[in-house]
């Protein structure tokens, strides 16, 4: 199964309430997978500025060395196992390259202008309190909570995957092919992190779009490239995008409206969302890409 | 009219009530999408929900009418053995799966594999329906005002497909035939019992089995 839901706001009075919205939606969603949850939020950093948003097990230990290694180059906020570093736009290189070389206990969820990501073990309802993300403001944004087939149950195998700046992908199906085309894409010079499909998924879409390609463009190759059985949610530092394979087993609901486009799993997830009564609301066509400002 | 508030009542109560009533109108509110609403019930009584349904809406069902004011989501009267279910927006996948006998009426569109593995129910879509509709049919018909999409009716066995509109393409072994005097009754029959104005029994085309795979053809040996 697995759970999916996300949210692109039209309406810029909604972004105060992006994180509770989004929030009730996964919760709503969480007997669709109990394995573990995650939410991207995108949010603009201040000008000049990017976010790196990174993970530990050893929150208390690393965080502090991390502190203290980067000598000020970071504002730091903290939340939970993660922790948000917000740099100079010209230092997110340097501070990567610092983590990966001399930090081995941090993980880096996500990093870009805009996007933040959240995901841990556990029920979308521990892991939304845990990162207080209903507190948080932005303009779009993606949840998942997971029953794991394809890789094992950790942080690094939840969802959102994020393979490249602002990028973040989820899914709901399992992808057949992906042992190969990560082969593929490890010869090309792409690093993965998991044995997971759906970071396959993430890079393939990464890689199309570092090569010249626009998100739809991206969503479109992939319908010829991927097999398997999908339905993705894909987010990027202004866009919103969502498609199925063609076969179009896993369930999707879209609902727009003048202030937002909203997708669930299951037409639950959007119950309580303001003016949904009035929404359009449709499922959406196999191997059909929709798209919203790319 | 008895009424159940899906946001006070449990699900499980009001299915327990509706399957034991025997007769009398019932009005379920706030379905909020539930999953598996209306399902098993036995008696002739009358079911209106207010708003949309999840999973499994009046599966199973026997004699009840249940009329739903809102879409439903997959498997929509899967395996209705008798009564109407009647959709005033769309369906999800397999709405009518394996249904044995009565009345499915979606006024909207139905999508992937309506009535897949269909035993005898009708079907009829105000709208169109989704690829893969009607794989490996056995009996019962379908009639569709819109267009189907692809591989209609793959694997057919003897159920009947009317549609009115294109098909994007007809699966394996179905093919079309012909619209005798006896099909266009059953399909004035169909479109009176799910309320289809504005069309007329000419303007349909019916597709069925060539029975090309119901005995295995020498011929094909080497492909195994």
């Amino acid at each position: 199964m697995c759970g999916i839901v996300g949210l692109y706001l039209k309406d810029e009075a909604l972004k105060p309430q992006l994180g509770r919205l989004l929030s009730d939606m996964l919760v709503t969603m969480s007997n669709r997978g109990p394995d573990s949850a995650g939410i991207a939020i995108y949010s603009d950093a201040p000008e000049g500025r990017a976010k790196i948003t990174v993970q530990s097990d050893e929150a208390d230990s690393a965080f502090g060395v991390l502190e203290h290694a980067l000598n000020g180059k970071a504002h730091i906020t903290r939340r939970d196992s993660h922790v948000v570093l917000e740099v100079a736009a010209d230092d997110v290189a340097l501070v990567r390259a610092e983590i990966e070389a001399n930090h081995p206990a941090v993980r880096i969820m996500s990093s870009g202008e805009t996007v933040e990501i959240y995901k841990e073990v556990g029920l979308p309802a521990d892991v939304v309190d845990r990162f207080e993300v209903r507190q948080m403001s932005g303009s779009h944004g993606v949840g998942h909570t997971r029953m794991a087939t394809e890789s094992a149950v950790t942080t690094l195998g939840a969802h959102p995957f994020s393979t490249d700046e602002d990028q973040c992908l989820v899914h709901n199906g399992s992808l057949s092919n992906h042992n190969r085309l990560r082969q593929k894409l490890q010869q090309e010079g792409v690093k993965f992190e998991t044995e997971n499909d759906t970071e396959v998924g993430a890079a393939y879409f990464a890689e199309k779009m570092r090569k010249g390609a626009s998100l739809d463009e991206a969503l479109e190759a992939g319908i010829t490239d991927l097999d398997g059985f999908y339905t993705f949610v894909c987010g990027t530092k202004g866009g919103f995008a969502v498609v199925r394979d063609p076969i179009a087993c896993k369930p999707a609901v879209l609902a727009e409206t003048d202030q937002y486009v909203a997708f669930g799993s299951e037409y639950r997830a959007l119950v309580n969302l303001p003016g949904i009564k009035d929404a359009r609301v449709w499922e959406p066509e196999p191997a059909t890409v929709y798209s919203w400002g790319v | 009219m008895t009424e159940f508030d899906l946001t006070s009542a449990t699900l499980r109560e009001m299915n327990s009530s509706l399957q034991d009533a025997t007769s009398g109108a019932y009005s379920i509110v706030n379905p909020r999408g539930a999953h598996a609403i209306a399902c098993g019930l036995k008696s002739e009584i009358d079911v209106t929900i207010a708003g949309s349904t999840g999973y499994y809406c009046a599966g199973m069902n026997q004699l009840a009418r249940v009329h739903v004011n809102g879409s439903v989501g997959p498997g929509a009267a899967e395996n209705m053995m008798s009564g109407k279910l009647i959709v005033e927006g769309d369906a999800s996948q397999y709405c009518g799966a394996t249904a044995h006998g009565g009345t499915l009426v979606v006024k909207g569109n139905a999508s992937s594999r309506c009535g897949i593995s269909m035993k005898g129910v009708d079907i009829v879509v105000h709208g169109n329906i989704g690829h893969m509709s009607a794989f490996m049919a056995q009996s019962g018909n379908l009639l569709v005002c819109g267009d189907a999409g692809d591989a209609l009716g793959d694997s057919l066995y003897e159920a009947r497909l009317f549609v009115k509109g294109a098909v994007k393409s007809l699966g394996a072994d179905c093919n079309e035939k012909e619209m005798r005097a006896e099909h266009l009754e059953i399909v004035a029959n169909l479109l009176e019992r799910g309320e289809v104005a504005g069309a007329k029994p000419e303007d349909f085309k019916r597709y069925g089995s060539a029975r090309q795979l119901y005995n295995f053809n020498i011929d094909n040996v080497s492909a195994y």
